[in-house]
């Protein structure tokens, strides 16, 4: 099994799809120079600068040509840059490409995928770095992918290139240079399938993106320490893998939650609403949520590093969740 | 064709477009227009003010335009001005009545625009999108009465089967590309469905309509500048009904006599037409037409019209005089011209318009109809159209 950065692996699926369908096609701003992470680079040149389009820095008329665009068939791949950048056009994503297809009675559908890197990354501040991934999960008619693996990012990223519904797909920038095995077979993945990160019966992790590498190197912590901690990488938040989550949980009473972006109104607090609605009797402990405090995000290192959930966070949690139930 | 890298499409799309566009401009809409390519710093004032300044009446401008058309045509603009009108005024009338709720944008007094950039078109691979103030650009487009009404009151037979409404309808089969609802958006989009045209290698061009409230909205200029910069096919036809809601041109947009001049920076031509004349806007619509598909890139059209009504059926419109509005009525009316050039000039009399007054009357009424006996969605299709992968 070929080994592929995070990166790569979102390159191959996107280059993979444009070779297999003529109708794929991507636009964003420096993506003839590779794209501004360089998950691009080389792509221009095999495809040409029709299919590569290099844009002017105007996120509204990018998205909301690619609407335009996607209602006349062609399936944009569109490249935001920053999730933060994103927000110069969540009208054109929230208000159009989300609800053409309800208002519309199915006459219209807009199968586009719009890329909006996330995450605390190298001292980006305060509109580099957010996970603004709770946004768009709350909106219907959006699908929200979350990759953590170079093999999800390339068999999601298909994924969402042949959904016909917009796909909002959400990279994590620390994890671009993450290497990891990618199967040689092309298939995409199916979105809002869990993986099991970690199998374990005390408790149940659940998390996505870059997240849920904090939380596996937890979990083996915590083996040493006897405790054993079942793992969920949801990789997709909608669809998310409810059925999975509580499976799980009604195995291990015990839920904990961890992501990188803020608390309150999170995501997290979907699930664990979820899971406190459907298993209110099974639970053997409360359940407990991890994020980043309600601040933004600074760019002093020392400071920055206060909003990262870590190891040691989750470790004590699950501790402090296990011990209860003691 | 573009020099530009970007933007897809090829040379030889254009080339074949051309050949399919309409003959040369005729002199008369010249008269009447003003163009402007960029930093061509032409003092502009409307057409409708400088035939008012001539004393020239807008009936002899017509009957000179008509000269060039044949008599079905004129024949033909005629009634589909005049379906849009009496279906409007149905549907202010069911409004009342409480048949149909929520936003409703009537586009009586504009009838010239759509109508004469319709018959310019001729193409049916030629798209359309717009704002909210939808309804005459579907039926001009050539959507059923039955299938807008039946949206209007929220019915299964609706284009959108009762979930849009007034503001959200969409036909694939006549390339309109929707009814949006907030300010401005369609403009993006409509540069999309053009872009899109190229990248297909596919021919024609999107109209692009908005208002003159929509200019002032940022996303316009992100469209302006891509347009321009990738040479796509599409025309933004901006419809200057002197209110944005309820605030007066003159009052939010800077050099409010010159909207068409907006494209000016990014080397877009503009063209501002009397939209009160069918002809004038057919006219220049041709020579707009040939420019675009000849694959020189987007064109900006000021159409000087107005609306009769409120911005909406729940706007008493107190922000501007009874006295203004009959006026425009009675002065500048574009069905009541044409009817009065179609008499004057022989190309019908009293009992063949009456005919047609007949038969609009007999399409509004049978959507009417239809509208109200539609049955109401079922319950179930909520939860339908929402993701393609739960269907």
């Amino acid at each position: 099994m070929p080994r592929l950065s995070y990166l790569e692996a979102g390159k191959l699926a996107l280059a993979e799809e444009m070779r297999r369908d003529p109708l794929v096609w991507a636009v964003g701003e420096d993506l003839g120079r590779g794209g501004v992470f360089g998950q691009y680079r080389g792509l221009a040149e095999e495809f040409g600068p029709a299919r590569i389009s290099d844009a002017p820095i105007s996120e509204s008329c990018i998205m909301g040509a690619a609407v335009g665009a996607a209602m006349m068939g062609t399936r944009p791949v569109v490249e935001m840059r920053f999730s933060d950048f994103a927000l110069c056009a969540v009208d054109e994503l929230v208000n159009q490409a989300a609800k053409a297809r309800y208002m519309f009675g199915g006459q219209s559908h807009v199968p586009l995928v719009v890329r909006e890197p996330i995450g605390i990354w190298r001292s980006s501040a305060a509109q580099h770095s957010q996970s603004l991934e709770a946004w768009y999960a709350h909106i219907p008619g959006l699908v929200v992918v979350v990759p953590s693996t170079p093999a999800d990012n390339r068999a999601l990223l298909k994924a969402a290139i042949r959904c016909d519904d917009p796909v909002v797909y959400m990279e994590h920038k620390n994890l671009w240079a993450l290497e990891g095995e990618v199967p040689e077979a092309a298939e995409p993945g199916e979105l809002g399938k869990a993986r099991v990160v970690r199998a374990g019966g005390d408790v149940t992790i659940v998390s996505w993106s870059a997240a849920v590498h904090t939380c596996a190197a937890a979990a083996e912590s915590l083996a040493g320490a006897g405790i054993e901690a079942e793992v969920l990488d949801l990789r997709t938040l909608w669809p998310w893998d409810r059925e999975a989550v509580l499976a799980s949980v009604e195995r291990s009473g015990r839920l904990l939650v961890v992501q990188e972006a803020v608390s309150v109104a999170g995501f997290g607090a979907e699930i664990a609403a979820s899971v406190a609605e459907a298993l209110h009797g099974a639970l053997k402990a409360p359940v407990r949520r991890l994020g980043a405090p309600r601040i933004p995000i600074s760019y002093a290192p020392p400071l920055e590093d206060k909003v990262r959930v870590t190891e040691a966070m989750v470790v004590e949690a699950v501790r402090s969740m296990t011990a209860a139930a003691a | 064709m573009a020099t530009s890298q970007q933007g897809g499409g090829s040379a030889a799309r254009s080339k074949t477009a051309a050949k399919s566009a309409p003959k040369a401009p005729l002199k008369a809409p010249q008269k009447a227009q003003r163009k402007t390519r960029a930093g061509g710093g032409a003092k502009g004032r409307s057409a409708v003010t400088r035939a008012a300044e001539r004393k020239e009446h807008p009936v002899e401008r017509l009957a000179e335009r008509a000269k060039a058309e044949d008599r079905a045509l004129l024949i033909k603009l005629y009634e589909d001005m005049l379906l849009i009108r009496r279906f409007e005024e149905k549907a202010g009338q069911m409004y009342g009545m409480g048949l149909i709720g929520g936003f409703c944008h009537l586009y009586i007094g504009q009838e010239a625009v759509v109508v004469g950039m319709q018959s310019a078109l001729a193409d049916a691979s030629d798209a359309v999108v717009t704002s909210y103030r939808d309804h005459g650009h579907m039926l001009a487009t050539g959507m059923e009465a039955k299938g807008v009404m039946a949206e209007l009151t929220g019915r299964r037979g609706g284009y959108s089967k009762g979930k849009g409404g007034s503001m959200h309808m969409f036909s694939r089969e006549r390339k309109f590309f929707g009814g949006h609802g907030i300010v401005g958006a369609q403009v993006p989009i409509g540069t999309g469905v053009a872009f899109a045209m190229k990248y297909l290698e596919e021919p024609g061009l999107c109209v692009t309509y908005l208002g003159d409230g929509a200019v002032n909205q940022g996303q316009v200029y992100e469209s302006f500048n891509m347009a321009a910069l990738w040479k796509i096919p599409v025309i933004y036809v901006i419809e200057n009904n002197k209110y944005g809601m309820g605030t007066a041109t003159a009052r939010a947009a800077a050099n409010s006599q010159e909207l068409y001049h907006r494209g000016q920076a990014y080397g877009i031509p503009g063209l501002q037409v009397d939209g009160m004349d069918v002809l004038a806007v057919r006219h220049a619509g041709q020579e707009v037409i040939e420019q675009v598909r000849a694959g020189k890139g987007p064109y900006i059209m000021e159409m000087q019209t107005y609306r009769y009504r409120g911005h909406s059926m729940s706007d008493p419109a107190k922000y501007r005089s009874k006295e203004e509005v009959q006026r425009m009525r009675s002065e500048h009316d574009p069905i009541d011209r044409l009817r009065q050039m179609l008499l004057q000039e022989g190309h019908a009399d009293e009992a063949a318009l009456k005919e047609i007054d007949k038969r609009v009357k007999e399409i509004v009424t049978d959507a009417a109809e239809f509208a109200q006996n539609s049955p109401e969605p079922d319950p179930s299709e909520l939860w339908t159209d929402v993701y393609t992968a739960a269907e």
